[in-house]
């Protein structure tokens, strides 16, 4: 393989066999044909719109894959309770069903640490922002560095941030997992459906110039306007998925403790 | 030898690959625990990643975001040259690629915790050595 980059163009030709043909045609004809300045989102959600399409399924298929091999609805058999104003801790074994403790009592993990107030503190500040800057993120994917899978995992980052600094059950509290997994669908579904729509409206599949009756504005725009719509979809999707992933691995699918 | 040198200084970033590539690939031959290999298989993919997208440079190119596209006036009378952009197709490429690492590395976790789960290891010998009682 050593032997075989003698035969590589140089580092930063611009005339190599890569940066020819076909991507000469997407840098000089992309504001002509889409109207979005960021070539690599109008290459990935219009040029290449199949394959991100399916990029997106293979997310939701992994999200997928890692619930049904870890999820694990059974709960464990110990069990500790902490009664909240004392700090008591009652050690249960042999517990087949929850017990219907009251609020004074929080059902806990065996190695439970308190959490520490500053990585809270600043964890609850951030978290916000993270978010904002994700969807940020997702929103200017048309004119500036981004899209839908970066935003996607900043978001889902977000969410992992606030498992990690609270505990697990905070963010399945927050979340629930139907949510997410409904996210994960309703992502995925975004994507073909905004596909699917330009079929009935006399286009191709993915073909978003046909959906120009269906939104106001300039025509022109029509384009930028549908890949938007499919990054906020690729964005649902990633998120969700991250989080699933993340829940699942660290508490062997019982979403009751973890990191 | 005299002109191995110069080879090697024109074309360091893909030899920087290679020994990535191999890196990984030794690491998920060689390696005993699951885990390891499937940090091998991260590097690997990492090298094909930096592979792609240093065929998309071209030097003295910007960013593949055309510049002054809705602003200024004579926007649409500009020529737009494919020289001055850097080539956005390996980019997208890996955009995916990386997102499909994702996927394959969070399977991946999943199944080593449940073989942890069910075998109480993730060495491969004893792996086999439990399997074949």
């Amino acid at each position: 393989m050593l032997y075989g980059t003698a035969d590589f163009p140089d580092w930063g030709d611009p005339s190599s066999p890569a940066s020819t043909h076909l991507s000469d045609y997407y840098i000089e004809k992309t504001i002509e044909d889409t109207q979005v300045p960021n070539i690599v989102t109008s290459v990935l959600a219009d040029y290449r719109g199949f394959d991100t399409m399916f990029e997106t399924a293979v997310i939701f298929t992994a999200g997928l894959a890692c619930f049904l091999l870890l999820r694990d609805f059974r709960g464990k058999k110990e069990r500790f309770y902490r009664h909240k104003p004392t700090g008591v801790i009652l050690h249960i074994k042999d517990g087949k069903k929850i017990l219907a403790v009251g609020k004074e009592f929080e059902h806990m993990d065996k190695d439970w640490v308190p959490s520490d107030l500053i990585i809270k503190t600043v964890c609850r500040i951030l978290i916000p922002f993270i978010q904002i800057y994700a969807m940020y993120v997702v929103a200017h994917g048309d004119f500036s560095p981004g899209g839908g899978f970066q935003g996607g995992v900043i978001f889902g980052s977000s969410l992992i941030l606030l498992a990690i600094s609270y505990d697990l059950k905070t963010l399945v509290k927050r979340i629930k997992e139907k949510v997410l997994g409904i996210f994960a669908a309703l992502g995925v579904l975004i994507y073909v459906g905004i596909a699917a729509i330009c079929m009935p409206m006399g286009g191709n599949f993915l073909d978003y110039s046909k959906l120009a009756p269906l939104v106001p504005g300039d025509p022109h725009h029509v384009r930028a306007l549908g890949m938007l719509g499919v990054e906020i979809g690729v964005g649902f999707a990633v998120m969700a998925v991250m989080a699933i992933i993340y829940i699942n691995i660290v508490s062997e699918g019982r979403h009751d403790e973890g990191l | 030898m005299t002109d191995l040198l110069p080879l090697i200084v024109a074309k360091y970033n893909y030899w920087l690959y290679v020994i990535l590539m191999m890196i990984g690939l030794y690491a998920m031959i060689a390696k005993n625990n699951l885990i390891k290999k499937v940090v091998g298989m991260n590097i690997f993919q990492t090298a094909i990643i930096l592979f792609y997208v240093s065929i998309g440079y071209k030097k003295d190119a910007t960013i593949p975001i055309i510049q002054n596209a809705h602003g200024g006036h004579d926007a649409h009378a500009a020529v737009i040259h494919a020289i001055d952009y850097i080539n956005p197709l390996p980019h997208v490429l890996m955009l995916t690629a990386i997102v499909v690492s994702v996927a394959t590395f969070g399977v991946a976790m999943a199944l080593a915790v449940r073989i942890y789960q069910r075998y109480q290891t993730l060495e491969e010998d004893e792996l086999r050595m439990r399997l074949s009682e």
